[in-house]
């Protein structure tokens, strides 16, 4: 791929009708910006800032899990700290990181200016942190925050709601709204703005995965939108939705959110396989192994999460046949996914190999992810899912794909466009230490847990039996070392923005792509007249 | 989108952007309320979907006319019923005889108790379900007491009648059907 690249910063910058690239100082920047690279910063900051409140809901909960017993925590307020963990990390931490690198490299990739919608890009962020401020406010009211499981599942976010129900739907109501217009902005910008001579097929994978988890996202946020609707007026409206007095169905409710619940799991991975199909080949000096097969497997990933989501209840009393369907459909998964890791093995099969920090994390995000899937395949089988239905099985196998999966890709990427965000290299040493710290400790965090899963330890409970107590005391203090080790990474980020060696135009040799033809760090607008692409 | 540009050619092509742009908006935003619809379109299509099928051991909530046209006294099918009142219902309720043994396309009438044992009125609401969930679609409910809802007096007491047959097709296979009840106190939706 070879561009023609112009960046003359004298043009005028076709969306805010500012001359130059003045930025307005101070916190009208930020409140008024419609430059796709300040609210990128913004997305992943504030996932950052997210990812941190999340992380210590998580100590809370381990640090009451150390011993058997009840130490520190009423269960209650155990209960509100896995529900608001889990609703922050879900759409807190990994989905605006996710946008975030969305928003700053999208229009890189395919060499626009900036996102089709500017304006739209500046309200999808802003309304995020009044959506976070509803729901973690609910913390100071008397009977306290959410406490149903972030799954809210009816009748305990309905009838044996704590009076939180309406601050949980508010809130969730805001994040749907700001995932929708910010899909809508990726899906247009991808397919209008384009540089000439960029056809789908040529866009790189990273584009390739947002697209589709945009039209994911555009699909199915609205049947959430819909679910917690039908929650609020169940609970203070007096409809029965799921209340069976009169004539709903609690098991409906489960029906309906899985369906918007099993492609938003697709949402936060899909994007992940988009970041480590970018490093990797980057790495390894060698093209993507099988580019189309990578496009096609996204496709079909994402459709199948359409016709899954019962896998999550077996248990509850299906007939046979929904079952076997449900499972089969399910193992089908496995398939495109496995045209993936094989992909990427295939890539670094013979390349020249070299190990900076965001191909340790892609290596690391690979073999991880693998096993967070195999344990996905062992809940997949309907009759041993009996088993291991509501365990800590469940809590390792979707920390597996989510942490090691999701957060380490997010992780590569951050490395891999550091320089570029910033201009300056980051500090390698330190890099180092953030990787074999996290991979250390996330692995004594959760790989015991599916041990306790298996000898049967009930997740979302605050006390536990004897014999669960050796391995919790050590995911206890995995994820102490874990949650410790992510704040070398915020000192890293930091000391990279204030400084550190200035990064060349493209750091990486084997880099690929249009992000890498601009300076860094990547000046304020970039491809005002588009690139070409042969 | 290049309003500042002049050249005609350039700001012809930022129209037909614009224009482009819009469309792929309103297209998403169409997909937007057609999944915000369907969501809710679940709940009909859900009912639908377990009517058809009996899953879930739902049953018809309105009465059926009694059609069979024999009984079958080759097959004996039992028939058993279980109470359970929901969280937050002072009542009594109970069935009057625990089973009965019933021909496919034989009528059968039984009686339950409730008894509301608080000392405020309150409305009650029997929801039926039956096990195995096949088998719902082939209980058929002439005259019940879950049709209506049952508003009792404080410490007043009732005998509510269930009047009942089983089809004439139900899987060979089927020899005991349970009918459970669970009661719910609804006072408060009545009251609004």
């Amino acid at each position: 791929m070879t561009t023609d690249v112009i960046n003359d910063q004298s043009e005028h910058d076709p969306h805010d009708g500012e001359h130059h690239d003045h930025k307005m100082t101070g916190m009208k920047r930020w409140l008024y910006t419609t430059n796709h690279k300040d609210i990128g910063s913004m997305y992943l900051w504030f996932s950052f800032i997210m990812f941190l409140t999340g992380g210590m809901m998580a100590l809370v909960i381990r640090a009451e899990l150390f011993q058997p017993g009840l130490q520190i925590l009423e269960p209650d307020f155990f209960n509100q700290m896995t529900t608001v963990h889990g609703l922050i990390m879900v759409f807190g931490a990994i989905m605006p990181a996710f946008t975030g690198l969305a928003n700053w490299m999208l229009p890189m990739m395919v060499g626009a200016p900036d996102m089709a919608l500017p304006r739209l890009n500046n309200w999808s962020f802003w309304i995020l942190p009044f959506a976070f401020a509803i729901l973690l406010s609910s913390f100071f009211m008397e009977s306290g925050a959410p406490n149903f499981g972030w799954t809210f599942y009816a009748p305990l976010s309905t009838t044996y709601s704590n009076g939180s129900t309406a601050f949980f739907v508010f809130a969730v109501h805001i994040m749907g709204i700001s995932s929708i217009m910010g899909a809508i902005n990726i899906v247009v910008t991808i397919m209008n703005m384009r540089a000439p001579g960029m056809t789908y097929m040529k866009m790189p994978l990273f584009v390739w995965t947002f697209f589709i988890t945009a039209y994911l996202l555009i699909a199915v946020m609205p049947v959430l939108a819909g679910v917690v609707t039908m929650v609020l007026t169940d609970t203070y409206f007096g409809t029965s939705f799921f209340d069976a007095a009169g004539g709903g169905d609690p098991v409906m409710f489960q029906h309906i959110f899985w369906f918007f619940g099993h492609p938003e799991v697709y949402i936060m991975i899909l994007p992940a396989f988009g970041i480590v199909s970018t490093t990797i080949p980057a790495f390894s000096r060698k093209p993507l192994f099988g580019y189309s097969s990578m496009v096609y497997a996204t496709a079909s990933i994402a459709f199948l999460s359409f016709i899954v989501w019962a896998h999550h209840m077996f248990t509850t009393g299906m007939p046979l046949f929904g079952e076997l369907f449900f499972m089969y459909c399910t193992m089908l998964i496995a398939v495109p996914t496995g045209v993936k890791v094989f992909n990427w093995a295939a890539t670094m099969w013979r390349g020249s190999l070299s190990f900076e920090t965001p191909m340790l994390f892609s290596i690391a995000f690979v073999i991880l992810f693998t096993i967070g899937g195999f344990s996905g395949l062992m809940l997949a089988m309907t009759p041993v899912d009996f088993q291991y239905h509501d365990t800590y099985f469940v809590v390792a196998h979707f920390h597996y794909v989510l942490v090691t999966g999701s957060l380490f890709s997010i992780f590569a990427g951050a490395y891999y466009w550091l320089p570029k965000w910033t201009g300056h290299m980051y500090n390698d040493t330190l890099s180092k230490w953030h990787f074999w710290c996290s991979l250390i400790s996330v692995n004594l965090l959760f790989f015991p847990m599916h041990f306790l899963g298996l000898a049967g330890m009930p997740r979302r409970i605050p006390d536990y039996a004897l014999q669960f107590a050796d391995f919790n005391k050590w995911v206890s203090i995995g994820g102490f070392a874990f949650g410790i080790s992510q704040l070398i990474f915020l000192a890293l980020v930091i000391k990279c923005i204030r400084g550190g060696e200035k990064a060349p135009m493209k750091p990486w040799d084997g880099a690929e792509g249009l992000e890498w033809t601009v300076p860094s760090p990547a000046p304020y607008h970039t491809f005002t007249t588009p690139p070409k692409i042969d | 989108m290049t309003n500042g540009e002049s050249q005609n050619k350039l700001s012809k092509q930022a129209q037909t952007h614009d224009a482009s742009v819009k469309k792929t908006v309103k297209k998403l935003m169409l997909i937007v309320f057609a999944m915000f619809g369907f969501g809710f379109a679940m709940v009909p299509l859900y009912d639908v979907f377990c009517d058809i099928t009996g899953l879930n051991g739902k049953t018809s909530d309105v009465a059926a006319s009694y059609t069979a046209k024999s009984i079958d006294t080759e097959r004996t099918i039992t028939v058993q019923f279980l109470t359970r009142t929901a969280k937050g219902i002072p009542w009594q309720f109970e069935p009057m005889v625990n089973e009965v043994k019933v021909h496919p396309g034989e009528r059968k009438t039984v009686k339950f108790y409730a008894k509301n044992e608080s000392v405020s009125d309150i409305v009650g609401q029997a929801v039926p379900s039956v096990s195995p969930g096949r088998a719902a679609v082939y209980f058929q409910k002439i005259e019940c007491f879950c049709f209506n809802s049952q508003p009792l007096k404080a410490s007043e007491d009732v005998e509510m009648g269930l009047q009942f047959y089983v089809d004439l097709d139900i899987p060979e296979d089927v020899s005991t059907i349970t009918l459970s009840y669970t009661l719910y106190d609804i006072t408060s939706s009545v009251d609004s």
